[in-house]
């Protein structure tokens, strides 16, 4: 019972985490090249919508999940344009994001779903695949645990991906330098704008990976209130996890397990001894962000340069 | 980067916001355009949708009033340096605590509204309150603070209003509030025998009275001209600007910035908890349960942002967005063409509010082009 409990508490935090994990790598590659990017949560919902829409026409989960990278990269594109070459306001800009991301992808819904604000289901069998079905006996423990989505462990390996692309490659060293003296990094001969460029729209391809990771791996439809704040709890983790990579992978494994307690919770076999109005429930992953970021203050520091406009002279 | 934000927003003219709606509107027509939707006749709908008759106007009035508000809440925190994201969560707040004054307190008319406002704006201004202390006691980034405390307001909301003797029966939303807390326009008389007689003479004030217009619009002005006066006339506000835009400085000078930070958070709540008291007095008479955010409070940082972050400035922009977002729910059933277009025009408003600079640069940009023969080099 204990160890079925402590499996389901695992498995749902992985489960959980994969959105969380994507996103918030988007805001990682971003800000560590002084971006801010407010507007991932814009990104992923029209990812989420892209992926299930793409998904079920296409009759393919991996179709979705690359075509809501695209979409999310489309829309970082403008970010990257008004606070690159146009000197916009980060933050702005990234309000503005959160307005047309959603917009639009409800827009599309609305056009391509009659009238709906919800895309019709993909069939189980298109949804993303658990690569390791079978492999552990059935309803075991190992079972519970790591029969999770692709998308679970393809956030993983991004995690060691962009650790390594950030700390130890040539281009890494460029994004950080850019995040943190743009000006002496533009003395070495770094194109800037372009380095800037690519980071932004690189945390959108994230952050469409990250609703998709939602919207055809979790559940397997897009609805208005799917993404409903993901997207900011990513940037939440984002900034406690200090913008690096293994930081906020533990940030949102925090997250999701608090998510995951949520559930497990409130089940229907433990409301019978402990029982918490779900609405209650709901509140702890909140909560318990608040509660970290009391705790964690002071030591968390945002590159150098990070929400500044940079301007050649 | 509060400074860069302010010197940014201050320093863009009104000529440019009036170039961002019109360009944001322009975005609209193309994404309509490009869906099969005739442009024109959509703009027309939205157009008839809020001017063609008197409740019409009375309902765009309606939506633009919370909208006023919590776009005041965010553009006094944006003048303070404090970006308050938690004008949602500050506006569920606010409902919750007037929905409950109005139906639970016992009360003569007029004195039972004020009151229940009060407590729904004195609850919501402790709710910002926290965001602020947050920020000042243990440095918590008030964006973060503040979407968290969103999710834990709208989870309270739902707890609350299905706890019993609060919920009514056969709904999940509270009991409604006493006839003596509404603000309506003469409520009880409208529905009279001599009301109905009266209307019935009155064309004009028939259609205008079927709506639920209120006073909360009359209050939502005095409260814009009164942050204006706050922030610019007294000490307070000159020491809440102050801190906003030197925090050190100011700190030299004397003045308690933690303790400012707070009561500029606490400020901003209460007025995006009057939005929310407002609504609930106004129109709804009790607060849901809610399946989602509504959104009034997230709409907020567009009007801020819109209005130039100047508390006179949400009003013009708030009337534009209640205008949008009422006549732009017309076109679902004119044209059958999806009603978020209206937060596409809005976002793609904002986004170009984002760049003052954009025809500055775009300008250096075309002369380089001319004098380099046409080599037009990204970025």
């Amino acid at each position: 019972m204990l160890l079925e409990s402590l499996a389901f508490i695992i498995a749902t935090t992985l489960m959980y985490s994969a959105p969380l994990i994507f996103t918030a790598l988007g805001g990682v590659v971003s800000e560590n090249a002084g971006v801010v990017n407010i507007g991932l949560e814009g990104m992923m919902t029209l990812g989420a919508f892209v992926g299930a829409a793409v998904g079920y026409f296409a009759g393919d989960a991996w179709i979705g999940f690359l075509a809501a990278g695209v979409a999310g990269g489309f829309l970082a594109f403008f970010h990257a344009l008004a606070c690159v070459t146009f000197l916009a306001d980060h933050i702005v800009s990234g309000i503005a994001i959160n307005f047309i991301g959603p917009g639009v992808a409800l827009f599309l819904s609305r056009y391509y779903f009659d009238g709906a604000t919800q895309t019709l289901s993909l069939s189980l069998d298109a949804k993303i695949p658990r690569p390791l079905n079978g492999v552990f006996e059935q309803n075991g423990f190992l079972d519970m645990v790591f029969n999770q989505y692709a998308t679970v462990y393809l956030a993983l390996l991004l995690v060691v991906l962009i650790w390594f692309v950030l700390y130890k490659t040539r281009l890494g060293l460029r994004i950080r330098a850019v995040g943190e003296h743009p000006k002496a990094a533009d003395t070495l001969g770094i194109d800037v704008f372009k380095i800037k460029y690519l980071a932004v729209i690189t945390s959108g391809v994230l952050a469409g990976f990250g609703g998709a990771a939602l919207s055809v791996a979790i559940v397997s439809r897009f609805s208005a209130t799917l993404v409903s704040g993901q997207g900011f709890i990513a940037l939440a983790a984002m900034i406690f996890g200090k913008w690096k990579p293994q930081g906020t992978l533990l940030a949102c494994l925090l997250f999701s397990s608090a998510q995951g307690l949520t559930v497990f919770l409130g089940r229907a076999d433990l409301q019978r001894f402990l029982p918490i109005p779900s609405q209650l429930l709901a509140m702890i992953p909140f909560l318990l962000t608040l509660a970290v970021l009391i705790g964690f203050v002071g030591r968390s520091r945002p590159p150098a340069a990070d929400g500044l406009p940079y301007e050649k002279d | 980067m509060s400074k860069e934000k302010k010197r940014l927003l201050s320093a863009s003219p009104l000529l440019f916001t009036l170039f961002s709606v019109l360009t944001g509107l322009l975005v609209g027509a193309v994404v309509l355009r490009i869906s099969g939707y005739n442009p024109v006749q959509a703009y027309r709908v939205i157009l008839d949708g809020i001017f063609s008759r008197p409740s019409y106007v009375a309902y765009t009035i309606i939506y633009s009033t919370p909208l006023i508000l919590t776009g005041l809440s965010v553009a006094f925190a944006f003048r303070t340096g404090l970006f308050n994201i938690g004008a949602e969560g500050q506006f569920i707040i606010g409902a919750l605590g007037a929905a409950l004054a109005g139906a639970f307190l016992n009360l003569p008319p007029v004195i039972h509204a004020i009151v229940a406002a009060l407590a729904g704006i004195a609850a919501a201004a402790i709710w910002g309150g926290i965001a602020g202390f947050l920020k000042a006691r243990f440095g918590v980034n008030e964006v973060i603070a503040t979407i968290m405390l969103n999710w834990t307001a709208l989870y309270l909301n739902n707890y609350v209003v299905t706890l019993p003797g609060i919920k009514r029966p056969a709904a999940t939303a509270t009991a409604f509030i006493l006839d003596s807390a509404r603000i309506e326009i003469l409520p009880l008389w409208k529905m009279s025998e001599a009301g109905r007689a009266w209307r019935m003479a009155h064309p004009f004030w028939h259609d205008i009275l079927r709506t639920p217009l209120n006073a909360g619009i009359l209050i939502a002005l005095f409260l814009a001209f009164f942050c204006w006066w706050l922030l610019n006339r007294t000490t307070l506000g000159y020491e809440l600007r102050a801190v906003g835009y030197n925090p050190d400085c100011s700190e030299h000078v004397g003045i308690d910035v933690k303790r400012r930070m707070i009561s500029s958070m606490a400020i901003a709540g209460g007025l995006a908890g009057a939005a929310g008291a407002l609504h609930v007095l106004g129109w709804t008479r009790q607060a849901a349960e809610l399946a989602a955010m509504e959104g009034l409070g997230f709409d907020g940082i567009a009007v801020a942002l819109i209005g130039g972050a100047s508390p006179i400035g949400c009003i013009p922009a708030g009337l534009l967005f209640g205008a949008l977002k009422y006549g732009g729910s017309k076109l679902q059933f004119a044209l059958r063409a999806p009603i978020e277009v209206v937060n596409i025009v809005i976002g793609s408003i904002v986004f170009f509010v984002a760049m003052p600079r954009l025809l500055q640069i775009l300008a250096r940009r075309l002369k380089r082009k001319k004098e380099t023969g046409g080599d037009s080099h990204a970025a």
